[in-house]
């Protein structure tokens, strides 16, 4: 007896919706392990994550402040991905976006503050769209894989952001590596009384529509979906396939630039060496459980979200390890990838 | 390519491990009789893909010391014969022999156990290694330890043996696909065979080479190996054959000694069955709407594939140009596509010059283009039929900076119903489609747009009876209606049903160019061999 993958016919597509929900409630169900394991009692663990995630108003908002930026690097690699542009360097993109920002909003106490918060968030996008650019040019142009060089250029920029911190944008006067505060006009405002919610989660779920209007109304969308399935197709029919692949690395990284900027310009006004704990990395995982579609991106987002806050009351109340969030989301992709899998295929048993 | 690697690793001891059989291998043919005992009986075999005959009743034998050329057109079977002796595939029917005693392989490494080794058309080799890691590559006999000097002794004894010169320590990637080839026989001979069988190895070789490749072949042969030779060149056959065995449509026609025929013979059995009547009335053409002159264009691994080519199509004419698949048809079409950028030459439509490489002219210029690959060039098998019958033209279908997704619709509906394309709606993703209906969303495509130029490249190929005769008459309504037609094709049965003038496709080179009224079977078949007859007058 052996175990076999046997190729299902195509299932109707109402499945496609319900595959990250069955995929959600799995690993809901094997973090149990782990939680019984650190020495939790398995319902007040559960009740304590989601009333910490989403039970009440103020934890709600949270789960939203912290779902915008990684909305953002979902959407930078969902988008690119579509295109089979494999950007895995959300995260440089969006420390390049942040140190732009930064230094944007440093520059801008004179303007008023519609002027500072475009400048900024011009400056953010731009800068992170740059830095997506080099892996798309060294693709097109001399064939470099862009896996890799995506992802190397996550240190690359860290490191540039340290010297950067340890030298022209520290603070004067601090020893520690930290940039001065930016102007007040260049700070998100906060749209919502007692919470953090502020402009950068609309502006996440605006551009959550956005991508899904480019993705399926305009020609641009055809065309990066087109180069996305059939690269040597798309060439034949004419379509100019490093230029859409360059523009997608310029709106992808722009995305991720644009996570960098609401956490300097909503929540620390500072950069700091630890202005992301990873967003760009999780923004992978997020595309992938998204299935690459904007809304999927912003409901897996939120569910990542959701799992970070409600960990740290978890955590409070029944002493498991705030680390349990990252097993859950680690969990979270492994469940979706066996999940899309068992899509396609389907297991059978044969007799030798 | 570590698969192959993988499955050749434990049948390599045998060779050592059973001495009955080698001694059983005679040392030198010529000091055995006459008609020796063959060293492979191939009896009755038949194989099919699905519905499809590649092989039946087909009885084959091999002599020791004796090259055999297995002669055919493509798709008659040779390969499929020779993967089933070498353990690729199993025979639906039928039984194998090696030295008189029945064997079933299930694998090569079964085969490789027989000391059969054999060249692929596509080498199994890792690139960054070096010749002799490759050629030791899974003989380690199940030692722990690899012996490399031994192993380098051996190789180089084997090398001095057999006059395949290639310094054992360069990368592989760094050697000319000649030297490449020299590893691959390398490999099999490291593995004690003493049958060796090779797929089309000229194919990929510069004259030269192919010079080498012939001296290290007879040398084997002289000293009691067996060789086949898949080919379908006929020089070549009768340049370095014993015997000649011609497959048609996967049954055996005809076997000669070559002292005992020649190429005209050949060529005829090769393609001799009997055309169809059915013919296109020649009409008269116009000017020449597609002038292609002195082209030049490489293939992929920097040879001239297609060279100092020139030929003119005419409005109201269908060209057909035909030949053995490998002599530059891929490279041409990709260029004329704007698929490839060759390397000197010109291409003119309709008085324009095209510029090189850019596919966007093509449809710019009215190019109706039925690309050879339907699945990867021609169609985005994930997206929707509407999606890819405007994968050219997306970008008239704009409103205000939008896709407009109800004239997609319309425009899919009607070209659907047009072209009679079978779908599950629309929307349905080309996938699900069968392959005549993934031609016809292509020919809805290319030749609804009114094309001044047509070149379709084996645009029939794998379809079925009823669909190869639906995208007969399209090409042909499109010429009628005043398209320059170039048929790309290597069905001489579709050349002859659509062509108003044949043109022969060898090395690159057009052999020649007849009027289809006056063109011979005979003839076409010569030139497809590659040779240049005064018949034809």
């Amino acid at each position: 007896m052996r175990l076999v993958l046997k190729k299902r016919a195509p299932l109707p597509p109402w499945i496609r919706l319900l595959v990250p929900l069955g995929a959600i409630l799995v690993t809901l169900l094997l973090s149990a392990v782990p939680i019984l394991a650190a020495g939790g009692a398995l319902w007040p663990s559960y009740a304590s994550l989601f009333k910490g995630a989403v039970g009440t108003r103020y934890n709600f908002l949270e789960t939203c402040v912290k779902a915008a930026p990684l909305t953002f690097t979902g959407l930078a690699v969902a988008f690119a991905f579509r295109a089979k542009f494999w950007n895995t360097g959300a995260e440089g993109q969006l420390l390049a976006g942040a140190i732009a920002a930064t230094a944007a909003g440093v520059a801008s106490s004179n303007l008023p503050p519609l002027l500072a918060l475009l400048f900024v968030c011009g400056a953010g996008f731009l800068a992170g769209g740059a830095w997506a650019a080099i892996p798309a040019v060294l693709k097109t142009k001399y064939r470099v894989d862009d896996v890799v060089t995506s992802l190397l250029l996550n240190y690359v920029m860290w490191h540039i952001m340290g010297y950067l911190l340890f030298g022209p944008l520290q603070m004067p006067g601090s020893s520690w590596p930290r940039s001065a505060a930016i102007a007040e006009s260049a700070h998100f405002p906060i749209l919502l009384a007692k919470s953090r919610f502020h402009l950068g989660i609309v502006l996440a779920l605006a551009a959550v529509f956005v991508v899904w209007f480019i993705n399926s109304k305009t020609v641009f969308g055809y065309q990066a979906r087109a180069v996305g399935v059939n690269q040597k197709a798309a060439a034949f029919a004419g379509i100019g396939v490093k230029s859409v692949i360059l523009k997608t690395a310029l709106l992808s990284g722009g995305l991720a630039g644009l996570a960098g900027v609401g956490e300097v310009a909503a929540i620390h006004h500072h950069l700091l060496m630890d202005i992301s704990p990873g967003f760009g990395y999780s923004g992978i995982v997020i595309a992938m459980l998204g299935q690459l579609h904007p809304a999927g991106v912003a409901l897996s987002a939120f569910f990542f979200s959701g799992i970070a806050v409600g960990a740290q009351s978890m955590s409070r109340i029944t002493g498991v390890p705030t680390y349990i969030a990252d097993v859950i989301q680690g969990m979270a992709l492994l469940v979706m990838l066996v999940a899309l899998l068992l899509t396609e295929y389907r297991i059978q048993a044969v007799r030798d | 390519m570590p698969t192959t690697v993988m499955t050749e690793r434990i049948a390599v001891r045998s060779p050592q491990k059973s001495p009955a059989v080698r001694a059983s291998f005679p040392v030198k043919a010529r000091e055995q009789e006459q008609v020796p005992e063959p060293v492979v009986e191939m009896r009755a075999i038949r194989k099919t893909f699905l519905d499809v005959v590649a092989n039946e009743r087909v009885n084959f034998s091999l002599r020791p010391g004796e090259i055999c050329a297995l002669l055919g057109e493509n798709g008659a079977g040779k390969t499929t014969l020779m993967n089933i002796l070498f353990g690729y595939y199993a025979a639906d029917e039928g039984e194998i022999l090696i030295h008189g005693k029945k064997v079933s392989f299930a694998s090569p490494r079964d085969a490789i156990a027989c000391r059969i080794g054999m060249v692929h058309q596509h080498f199994t080799l890792v690139p960054s290694q070096t010749v002799l890691e490759n050629v030791v590559v899974g003989s380690s006999g199940g030692r722990f330890f690899l012996d490399m000097k031994r192993a380098r002794e051996k190789l180089c004894a084997l090398q001095k043996r057999f006059g395949l010169a290639v310094d054992p320590d360069a990368p592989v990637w760094t050697l000319p696909i000649g030297g490449q080839q020299k590893v691959e026989i390398l490999k099999a001979l490291y593995r004690d065979a003493r049958i060796l069988i090779l797929d089309e190895p000229t194919a990929v070789l510069a004259p030269l080479e192919t010079r080498e490749l012939f001296d290290t072949l007879r040398t084997l042969a002289a000293e009691g190996c067996s060789i086949v030779f898949i080919s379908h060149k006929l020089y070549e056959v009768m340049e370095i054959a014993h015997r000649v065995v011609v497959l048609a449509k996967g049954v055996i026609c005809a076997e000669r000694s070559v002292s005992e025929t020649d190429e005209r013979e050949l060529a005829n059995l090769m393609v001799g069955h009997e055309l169809a009547g059915k013919t296109a009335t020649a009409r008269k053409a116009g000017a020449a709407l597609l002038s292609v002159s002195r082209l030049t264009v490489r293939n992929d691994k920097g040879l001239d594939a297609v060279k100092d080519l020139s030929l003119d199509v005419h409005s109201g004419e269908v060209v057909g140009l035909a030949g053995v698949s490998g002599n530059g048809q891929m490279e041409l079409a990709d260029a004329l596509f704007g698929l490839r950028v060759p390397t000197s030459g010109t291409i003119v439509l309709d008085g324009a010059a095209l510029p090189d490489g850019n596919p966007k002219s093509r449809v710019d210029r009215h190019m109706g283009r039925i690309p050879e690959d339907r699945m990867t060039t021609g169609l985005m098998l994930d997206l929707s039929v509407e999606d890819n019958l405007v994968m050219e033209h997306h970008g008239d279908f704009r409103r205000s900076g939008m896709l407009d997704r109800e004239a997609i619709g319309d425009h899919a509906e009607g070209l659907m119903c047009d072209f009679g394309i079978k779908a599950d709606g629309r929307r349905a993703p080309a996938r699900t489609l069968s392959g005549g209906n993934l031609q016809k969303i292509i020919l809805a495509r290319e030749l609804s747009a009114d094309p001044k130029v047509v070149v379709a490249a084996q645009p029939t190929r794998g379809l079925d009876v009823g669909a190869i005769e639906y995208v007969h008459g399209r090409i042909l309504e499109a010429r009628d209606r005043g398209a320059a037609t170039l048929l790309i094709s290597e069905d001489l049965d579709e050349i002859f049903a659509l062509s108003d003038r044949i043109a022969v496709l060898y090395e690159g080179r057009i052999m020649g160019i007849a009027d289809r009224k006056y063109a011979t079977k005979e003839q076409i078949g010569l030139w497809m061999s590659g040779i240049r007859d005064v018949l034809c007058a």
